[in-house]
Order: structure tokens, then sequence, then C-alpha cells
């Protein structure tokens, strides 16, 4: 079972990202920041992260290198999910060691497509 | 079945094969009635009459056009991107190394997601094919979708279906909203408008035709006809390929699939199903 840890400081988009990701087979588990989202890498590394930017505590930049630092940390999938659709933040992004980017507003062909290019459906 | 639908459904079927089941009455409408409110008139009845009466081309053009569909994405579907890249271009480079040309034909290219996915890869290869001349040939019904794969112009939305982000931050522009592809790869593909009910002569032959989403909107006898003169517009080592739902099985004998290749196809008998003339090295490769 792929297991998909949906990390966002709103819940509602936390809610539609779950619905999409669950509809893919994916068991899902949430976040509302950064913080939080590596204490549960800490617990069970997911086999993949939907992830976005500005969140209150930590945001998803940060998370991202710590994630990456952590022993099995360079194990999940990361796809970043934000409005910050500019091409600076997303080569930053992908600098970072995220494997995909998702610019707000998003569908379920857009997801579904991204997972798909990472090797993840 | 209305007098207006009866006429629109033959006059389709003649203009682009396009075939409306009763069941799609429901796109007539909702497809005709902006044409109808930009020409100032009533309603589906008025544009029947008008098409009904000599001297209204560009109208019957502007129905034609409005009635396709013309959805699609970079890398559609993925499976026959890979193809060209692990079968196609490997069966085809050593086969064409002395003439060092290859011609692509993109037979429904639609806003031009299509060619433009086959121009990144190639451009990904470009060491590979130094001093090669490679054609790609995007062609479509719709002057308009062709004018928008001309200016290389997407959206958020678009850019983000099928494209690897890698990718879209290597060949994109950002510009607000949109996101224009570079013109390197824009300048790989020639983009032309043409009916795949019209006569293929002019076209000359290719190495590889893509034919992808187009043929399920056609009936039976369309589908099979031009299948079988796209045949002869393939060079005999050349590959085919169709869309995801569909198939020449059943069909057409020109072509036969590839063994657990989904959606990839090649001559049938090589040499007699082609009467483009046979190149030098083209008989070498594949089989
Ligand atoms: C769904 S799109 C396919 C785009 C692309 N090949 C893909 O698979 O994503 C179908 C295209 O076929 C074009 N088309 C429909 N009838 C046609 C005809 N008779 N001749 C040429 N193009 C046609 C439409 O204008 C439309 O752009």
């Amino acid at each position: 079972m792929k297991t998909c840890l949906v990390v966002d400081d709103s819940s509602v988009i936390r809610k539609v990202a779950r619905r999409i990701l669950e509809d893919l087979s994916f068991t899902i588990s949430e976040a509302a920041d950064g913080e939080e989202a590596l204490r549960q890498c800490q617990k069970a590394m997911p086999s993949a992260i939907l992830l976005d930017w500005n969140m209150p505590v930590m945001d998803g930049l940060e998370f991202l290198s710590r994630l990456r630092r952590e022993p099995g940390g360079d194990q999940p999938i990361v796809v970043f999910c934000t409005t910050e659709n500019d091409v600076a933040h997303i080569a930053r992004a992908m600098r970072a060691g995220a494997n995909e980017y998702i610019m707000k507003p998003f569908d379920r062909d857009i997801v579904e497509s991204k997972f798909t290019e990472v090797g993840l459906l | 079945m209305s007098h207006e639908f009866e006429f629109l459904r033959r006059f389709l079927k003649d203009r682009s094969g396009l075939v409306l089941t009763p069941d799609k009455q429901y796109l007539i409408e909702s497809r005709l009635m902006p044409v109808a409110r930009r020409h100032n008139l009533k309603g589906l009845s008025e544009i029947v009459l008008l098409l009904g009466k000599p001297g209204n081309d560009a109208l019957a053009v502007e129905v034609t056009e409005a009635m396709t569909t013309n959805e699609s994405f970079f890398f559609r579907d993925k499976v026959p991107f890979d193809h060209f890249q692990q079968v196609m271009l490997p069966a085809l480079t050593p086969a064409r190394q002395s003439q060092k040309r290859l011609r692509i034909w993109c037979a429904a290219a639609s806003t031009g997601q299509e060619p433009y996915s086959l121009a990144m890869i190639l451009n990904e290869l470009a060491a590979r094919y130094a001093g090669w001349r490679i054609e790609i040939t995007g062609t479509d019904l719709s002057r308009e979708v062709l004018e928008k794969a001309k200016a290389g112009v997407y959206t958020q939305f678009e850019v983000q279906r099928g494209l690897p982000v890698q990718l879209m931050l290597k060949y994109f522009e950002q510009n607000g909203d949109t996101w224009r592809l570079s013109q390197n790869i824009r300048s790989m593909v020639k983009y032309q408008t043409f009916n795949l009910l019209d006569s293929f002569s002019s076209m000359g032959q290719f190495d590889i035709i893509f034919c992808r989403n187009v043929l399920i909107y056609f009936d039976n006898d369309a589908k099979i006809d031009i299948m079988n003169r796209m045949a002869k517009q393939l060079a005999p080592d050349g590959f085919f390929v169709l869309g995801a739902a569909e198939t020449v099985v059943g069909l057409s004998n020109a072509f036969k699939p590839m063994p657990d290749k989904r959606g990839l196809y090649i001559h049938n008998a090589p040499a007699a199903n082609s009467a483009a003339p046979v190149r030098p090295l083209s008989l070498a490769a594949v089989r």
C-alpha cells in the first residue's frame, strides 16, 4: 500500500488532495505544517509527500531540506503543491530535492499526471 | 431527429468525417450557439439555412472547426513517447544514417502538444542528430488550434498536464499566467492546415506518422480509408501510431500491431503496400 503525507496549512486543500489521492489508492496522512510533517516522517517515512510552501511554524522548503538530511529521508518522493508559481521558486524547490512541482490551483488530472511522471502511479 | 440535426450531421460528416450520433445532439447546441451569436443569427435553424445556400464558405469553415474536439496534452499517454525514443528512433537512426533525414507527421496536431513533445525529446538527443535534417510536420483541420500551436503559449493548467517540471523549466518562458515554449523548439515544427479527408499526395513520404485521437470521431469507412492511405505515405520501415482507444485491428490490413507495443504499428507487407519509391537503406531496419 502506498502512503502519501499531505502537508498543507489549509484543511480544505488537505481534504481535496486526500480525496484525489485516495482515489489513486494512496493511504493518506496529514500535517498542517513542516514541523508536524517532519515528526511524522521521523516515525515512518511515507512513499510520497504532497507539500505546500508557505505554512506557519516551518515552511515547505525548510521541511524538505531537513527531510533530505534525515536517515531514510531521501526515500519519499516529494511533490511541491503551492501558489508559488514563478521559475525562481520552482528552481529553488528542485535544487532542494523536490521530485516534481504542482502550481496551484490544481485538479485531479494534474495530480495524476505529476504522480505518474515521478513513477508513483 | 430534427431536420436541422440531420442536415448538420450530413454536413459535418462530409466536411470533416465527424460522426454525430443522436445522443450527441447537445454538442451541436453547445458548440454552435456561440457561432450563431457571433454572426447575429437567431440559432441553429438560421445557421442551417445559410449553410444550405452557396457562398457561405467562411461560416461553413467556422461551423466545422467549432465541432472539432481539440483536447491534447504534452506526452499524452506517455507510452507512445517512450516507443518513439526506445523503438522508433533506435530502428530508424541506423537505417537513415546515410541520408541523415527523418520526416515525422503529426496528422491531428491540435494545439501542438504532441509535435512539441517529440521536438523536446529530439532536442534532448540533439548531440546524436548533429547534421541531420529532422522535419516534424503538424497538420490539423482547424486553423484556430494551429494558430495556438504556432504561438506556443500555454496556460498554467496546460503546461502541467503531462509535462515534467524539468522540461518546463528548460524549455518554457513564464509570462504572467502563461508559459511560452522556446523559439528553438517551436522552430522544429512546421504547421499546415490539412483535412484528413483530402488526398495525401502532396504530403510526401514519412518515417513516422502519429495519428492519435482523431479517428475515434469517424465511422469505420473513413477510418479504413484514412489508414490505408496513410500506409501509402509511410516508408516501408516506418512506424504508425494510433491513440490509446484506437486500433487497426479488424479495420485495415495495411498495418499490423507490433507485439507488446500498444498503439504502435508497422507495415503488414512492407514493399507491396507502399506505393512510394523504396529508399535504398530503408528495408534494412526493424524486421
Ligand atoms: C483530440 S485532438 C488530438 C490531438 C493530439 N493528436 C492528441 O492525441 O493529443 C483531435 C484533432 O483532430 C482534428 N481533426 C478532426 N477532424 C479532422 C480532419 N478531418 N482532418 C484533420 N484534422 C481533423 C481536430 O481539429 C482536433 O484538433
